[in-house]
């Protein structure tokens, strides 16, 4: 690369910076306050850039239009922000930790349907920013409105800094952000303090959105897109830390922009397409700085590490008269059902296994994680390639892939259990997208992008009722031996190390080497789900080792309630059925299945499993 | 404790499950389609409106085998765990005679797995990939849709003929992307001797750098350019490198760019004097063609997409194959489909008995704007049977069954 | 007798701030030694470099013959130390008596077991624990629901279960009723003189210490300025200026 060269990919990483920056402090800032995960932000970005170019359209491309514009969608935003938080979010801050997440994961399908609706399919490519033309640097041009954007992230960044240090609401926005009790001691009025923050929260992000107008068009596969970038900026920034995630948000848009500009390189014979990494390196800089720096950048370490104030209630094993009803319905079901209730029923019972291993070291262990589907994934490939490329049997593949999968665990859970709370879960979240790149562009030993096909089962399996019963057989093994160790001193220990890790270490346990343990053991039934579930669809893709797969599983978890041991399987049956039913209708599936999630939310604050046990709780003791 | 709860829920979920599908009439005859409408809405939407036409064109002149035909349509989510099951679904619980659709690599090379697994004749619409066809073929597979190595194909002639030396490439990060690339490397290699691939850049699909590529490209300065951005990542690089100069004085191919779902969004900013392929709807004069716009402009006020005349011709292939066939038995129908031969807006298309690739043309032009809005111009169609290997080269990629 | 907690020259800065400066004691078998000073007196310090929380900047504490500073706590939980803490850390989501179970697995090194039921060993010698603490009758409730003085002695509970030489306890009576707090320090001396348990423990309540405790040492701003037998502390003059004086 020459200088000049340098220099122009220089203002366009700080370019892409800018939005990055303003998204991810709204982030940062709504989580610090409420410590909620809000899924929904990359929707409220998106929505920012779908309400920019109407408000163009609607007040002309002339300056005063478009940056009346720009800030009337950023201001709308916010009330879109406000509304989420008053209608849905209020009602479950006391739920468990992340329930939230499910309920903005939600929002997020909703929020995708609206503007389908409203927008429709095609993509709106916006006007230039009337008034900026193009300038040259060194013999080089560059968009006059990039360096516009590079000014923008300070100026906001100066302005929050102003208002958090100036202002009462920013006294009570810090101290909310280092200590949430603290401010209800105070006697502050939580509820208007959450919400203003989610309107500063949305009015960021829908700016980011705003602003992207004339260098983006407004699309329907922003959020996602959006939010993932937007969670690493904020994990590597620090939580709760704007300067963080300035820094952060350049961090990565340089090394994005440097690694397009340094494009192929020959090194030592081998040919380096730098060009590609853009697919991965933000989570590949996740994983290192959380390795080196537990926090973030700028990140403080928790006051304390408590997660909530709410304990966890005991867990309760099914009893064995109820365990035998379902089993015996599941057998007899495919005698009764046609094939497809069958295939179906496989689907649910691996993703139950998938669930139930989440689960496993979500909640009694008390580790989030965001990446789960790496080893649902990686069990899943393991598999194809044993059967494929070693030639092994069927079986055989099966049988081994879990195997390769709990290699991988041991790897990446070494890691992640030096970490606790979100960091953790993004720290696994960045094992995860980089398997998942290799996965996906390693072409000549993986097929890359089209996956593996041809790996179907055994002639004896062939019939998929039989399949079924051999993937019954193992996922409910699977199942109950992870439910059987949650009561063995090993599931206590986890147990006691999410309660007190202080406490547990001042017994003599070795809290992070049984964590570590339980990593291990989680992603080798993730492995074995991933692999039943591939020789049933005789292929396998990245997409099994994607964040979709990974947020589907968290899904699953919570729908059900994570407090609860049966909650996982019931909540995996209940969203694999779901989705299967409501995507019949093609038309608003997506809409739909958001609302009914909404409805389970604030029906059941403890997910259906817990919510039920305790209506018929509270049924009992009014009958009593 | 929770005994009758458990009981309950858990029966009433099951007789939900196998109430399912309604075993219904065997009045019409279903086809089974799948495609992931809400992941590719752009190109999906026109799609829909297309086979929601064909259908009702069909049962209008009295169907098919004296039978009306009935589409059962489900959404893969874009994921070929989800199409398959859905395409299980439609099988075992809706009784479709067999399947059609799908839209991405992954997902159709899944279901054409899955077609060969369960014996089923699938019409694979939409994806490009070349290996549906060729190295992942199968006997129970038909593509309708001009491949990625046609398309590539379609350009080759223009770009030989500006004779550029230093050529740059930029693809999204994924199955056809790559297919294109090295289709083009190796189809403009061997026409002409001696040109060189001086930058190539793989931005991932639907998250490109714009600006960041854009600069790229010209520092290594090309003096052409073959790409296949599409949807998104083509608005993109086309405003950043119009406004950064990348493309003054430098020749620009790109697959797909005159399709109307990527070309309309651009309005006025769109690229002129680009080579690529598409689909000049207002231009096309054939009487087939004048018919289908207008029965399309008349039946939903809007102009047809690329994807309307995929999802109408997918139908219509259909349908030739079960009038040809006379019967629903698989066996018959994919010998039927071998050689098959029916009319679609674009011509006569033949489903060719060598590879199962139809000869689905496409239209091959440059952008021009015109009152603010981009068309092709210069446009010529190209027959597809022209696009495509020796059966020679065919046959080397192509398993035997 | 001789000392089973030997602490020699114990000393810590934090970035310039002394901490705590050459303290020097010892705690004997079956006695109570207290450890008292005025807030910020570095008697918290003094505590978390013993337990293993915190590294001191030099010093020794010999325990059986082996320094115990910079070990872990985990480390030092296996030399036989047991510990209460100032905020009372216990399993919130188990069982008063499944808390306790979990020390006694820790101490016989059995919690690797994947597939016993934990509920299987262990539960009659949890009970004697907690018969002697006085929590049997609350022994199926949740940690989480205690109130604060039951936690205290679930506390001490689980720490006996390692059949410890030493106890160290921070604030065991914080938060408690003073009647409440007489009868829990009365029942850990009761035990330590019957297990011939060595106890250090920091207390405020200075009607607990000077009635409990055999000795008494006395820190202010980082340094040890009296010991002795609570009779000898309390005529200390020094001690009534610094401290006591400023209580009365």
């Amino acid at each position: 690369m020459s200088l000049p060269s340098i220099l122009i990919q220089l203002l366009n990483g700080l370019a892409s910076a800018s939005s990055l920056f303003l998204v991810s402090a709204g982030l940062s800032l709504i989580f610090g306050v409420t410590r909620i995960v809000n899924f929904a932000h990359g929707s409220l970005y998106m929505l920012g850039l779908y309400g920019a170019y109407s408000l163009i359209e609607a007040l002309g491309r002339t300056p005063l239009g478009f940056w009346s514009a720009v800030i009337l969608a950023a201001l709308v935003v916010g009330l879109v922000g406000v509304a989420i938080e008053v209608l849905v979010l209020r009602r479950i801050y006391r739920a468990p930790e992340l329930f939230q997440l499910l309920a903005t994961f939600a929002v997020v399908l909703v929020i995708k349907d609206v503007a389908l609706f409203a927008w429709g399919p095609e993509d709106l490519v916006g006007p230039r920013a009337p008034g900026f033309g193009s300038v040259e640097i060194l013999g080089k041009r560059i968009p006059a409105y990039d360096l516009l954007l590079i000014a923008i992230g300070p100026v906001v960044l100066g302005v929050m800094r102003l208002l958090l240090k100036r202002t009462r609401w920013g006294a009570l926005v810090r101290a909310a952000t280092q200590d949430r009790e603290m401010v209800g001691a105070l006697g502050v009025d939580q509820a208007r303090l959450f919400t203003s923050v989610f309107f500063v929260g949305a009015v960021l992000a829908g700016l980011g959105g705003a602003l992207q107008i004339p260098r983006e068009p407004a699309n329907l596969d922003l959020d996602l897109a959006v939010i993932a970038d937007a969670f690493v900026v904020t994990v590597v920034g620090g939580l709760g830390s704007l300067g963080g995630a300035f820094l952060a948000a350049i961090l990565i848009a340089l090394a994005k922009a440097f690694c397009i500009g340094i494009g192929t390189v020959h090194l030592f014979g081998t040919e380096i397409v730098f060009s590609k990494l853009t697919l991965v390196v933000e989570f590949v800089i996740m994983g290192v700085v959380l390795v080196l720096r537990p926090y973030g950048l700028r990140g403080k370490k928790p006051a304390t590490p408590r997660t909530s104030g709410e304990i966890a209630p005991a867990l309760t094993s099914p009893r064995w008269q109820v365990a035998a009803c379902w089993m015996v319905l599941f057998l007899v079901v495919p005698l009764l059902g046609d094939r497809y209730v069958v295939v179906l029923l496989t689907d649910i019972a691996c993703f139950a296994l998938f669930a139930a291993s989440l689960h496993f070291i979500m909640g009694p262990a008390g580790m989030v994680s965001f990446g789960h589907a790496a080893y649902f994934g990686l069990g899943a490939y393991a598999a194809a390639l044993l059967f494929k490329r070693a030639g092994l049997p069927m079986e055989a593949a099966l049988l081994l892939a879990p195997f390769c999968a709990g290699l991988f665990a041991v790897v990446y859970g070494w890691f992640c259990v030096r970490l606790s709370g979100v960091y953790l879960a993004m720290l696994t979240l960045a094992f995860a997208q980089i398997s998942w790149s290799i996965v996906f562009q390693w072409d000549s030993f993986t097929d890359g992008s089209n996956g593996i096909v041809g790996i179907w089962p055994s002639a004896w399996l062939s019939d998929k009722s039989v399949y079924y019963y051999m993937t019954l057989a193992l996922c409910g093994i699977g199942i109950v031996f992870l439910w059987r160790v949650l009561f063995s001193p090993f599931g206590y220990v986890l147990r006691a190390g999410r309660d007190s890790p202080l406490r547990a270490e001042a017994l003599g346990i070795d809290v992070r080497s049984f964590q570590w343990a339980a990593f291990v053991l989680a992603g080798m039934l993730a492995g074995l789900a991933g692999a039943a579930f591939a020789f049933s669809k005789g292929s396998i893709s990245p997409s099994s080792v994607s964040i979709g797969q990974s947020t589907d599983g968290l899904v699953m978890v919570l729908l059900g309630g994570v407090e609860t041991l049966t909650g996982p399987v019931v909540g995996a049956a209940l969203f694999t059925w779901l989705r299967d039913e409501l995507a019949r209708d093609t038309q608003s599936w997506r809409a739909v299945l958001g609302l009914v999630i909404l409805l389970i939310v604030l029906l059941f604050p403890q997910g259906l499993v817990g919510g039920l046990k305790a209506l018929i709780g509270r049924w009992r003791e009014a009958r009593a | 404790m929770l005994t009758r709860n458990h009981l309950f829920t858990g029966a009433a979920a099951l007789v939900a499950l196998s109430l399912g599908g309604p075993a219904g009439a065997q009045e019409p005859i279903k086809i089974g389609e799948l495609n992931s409408y809400k992941v590719f809405s752009a190109f999906l939407e026109p799609y829909k409106k297309g086979w929601e036409m064909a259908v009702e064109e069909i049962n209008a002149s009295g169907g098919v085998l004296g039978r009306k035909i009935e589409i059962v349509s489900r959404d893969d989510n874009g994921n070929p765990g989800d199409a398959v099951r859905a395409a299980e679904e439609l099988l075992s619980s809706q009784k479709v005679a067999f399947l059609i659709g799908t839209f991405p690599s992954n997902v159709g090379l899944a279901v054409a797995d899955f077609a060969k697994q369960r014996k089923t004749l699938f019409i694979a619409a939409e994806p490009l990939t070349d290996k549906i066809v060729w190295e992942a073929g199968n006997a129970y597979t038909f593509r309708l849709r001009t491949s990625t190595y046609m398309q590539t194909a379609m350009l080759i002639a223009d770009a030989v003929k500006l004779n550029k030396k230093r050529w740059a490439i930029v693809y999204p990060n994924y199955e056809y992307g790559q297919s294109a690339t090295a289709a083009f490397k190796k189809l403009l290699s061997a026409k002409q001797p001696g040109v060189e691939f001086v930058t190539e850049q793989a931005p991932p699909l639907g998250k490109i750098d714009a600006g960041a590529v854009a600069q790229a490209l010209a520092d290594a300065k090309p003096e052409a350019i073959f790409s296949s951005l599409f949807g998104a990542d083509l608005a993109k690089f086309v405003r950043e490198g119009q406004q950064r100069g990348v493309f003054k004085g430098v020749e620009v191919f790109n697959l797909l760019a005159g399709e109307p779902e990527y070309l309309d969004p651009l309005k006025e900013e769109a690229p002129e004097g680009w080579y690529v392929t598409g689909y000049p709807w207002s231009e096309i004069k054939t009487p087939e063609h004048a018919k289908f716009l207008a029965a399309y402009q008349a039946k939903y006020k809007d102009y047809p997409r690329l994807g309307s005349v995929v999802g109408y011709s997918t139908v219509m292939s259909a349908v030739a194959a079960i009038k040809k066939t006379g019967s629903l038995d698989q066996y018959k129908l994919i010998t039927a489909m071998s050689g098959l031969q029916h009319m679609t807006p674009f011509g006569n298309v033949t489903y060719r008995a060598l590879d199962h690739q139809s000869t689905m043309g496409a239209y091959v032009g440059r952008i021009a704007v015109k009152d603010g809005k981009g068309y092709m111009k210069d446009w010529r169609f190209v027959d597809g049977k022209d696009a495509l290997p020796s059966d020679e080269e065919v046959r080397k990629m192509r398993p035997a069954n | 007798m001789s000392a089973v907690l030997q602490v020699e020259g114990l000393h810590k800065d934090f970035g310039g701030v002394r901490a705590v400066v050459d303290v020097s004691f010892a705690v004997d078998a079956g006695e109570l030694l207290a450890l008292i000073g005025p807030n910020g007196a570095g008697k918290s310090t003094c505590f978390n470099m013993l337990n293993g929380q915190l590294a001191p900047d030099s010093g020794i504490a010999r325990l059986g013959g082996r320094d115990i500073l910079g070990m872990s706590p985990r480390a030092i939980w296996k030399l036989g130390v047991g510990r209460t803490f100032q905020i009372t850390a216990t399993f919130a989501s188990l069982s008063v008596r499944e808390n306790v179970q979990m020390a006694l697995y820790s101490h016989a090194g059995k919690l690797g077991s994947l597939l016993q039921r934990f509920g299987a060993a262990f539960t009659v010698e949890a009970d004697a624990l907690l018969d002697q603490v006085g929590m049997l009758e609350q022994a199926t409730r949740l940690c989480g629901v205690l109130a604060y003085g039951d936690l205290k002695r679930v506390e001490l509970a689980m720490a006996l279960a390692n059949q410890p030489r030493l106890l160290l306890m921070d604030e065991p009576t914080a938060g408690m009723a003073p009647r409440e707090r007489v009868a829990l320090m009365e029942l850990v001396a009761r035990l330590a003189r019957a297990r011939q348990i060595a106890v250090l423990f920091t207390e405020h309540d200075m009607d607990v210490v000077f009635s409990q405790a055999d000795r008494i040492v006395v820190l202010d701003r980082g340094r040890l300025i009296a010991g002795g037998k609570p009779d000898e502390v309390k005529a200390n003059v020094n001690v009534r200026d610094v401290y006591l004086g400023g209580m009365a």
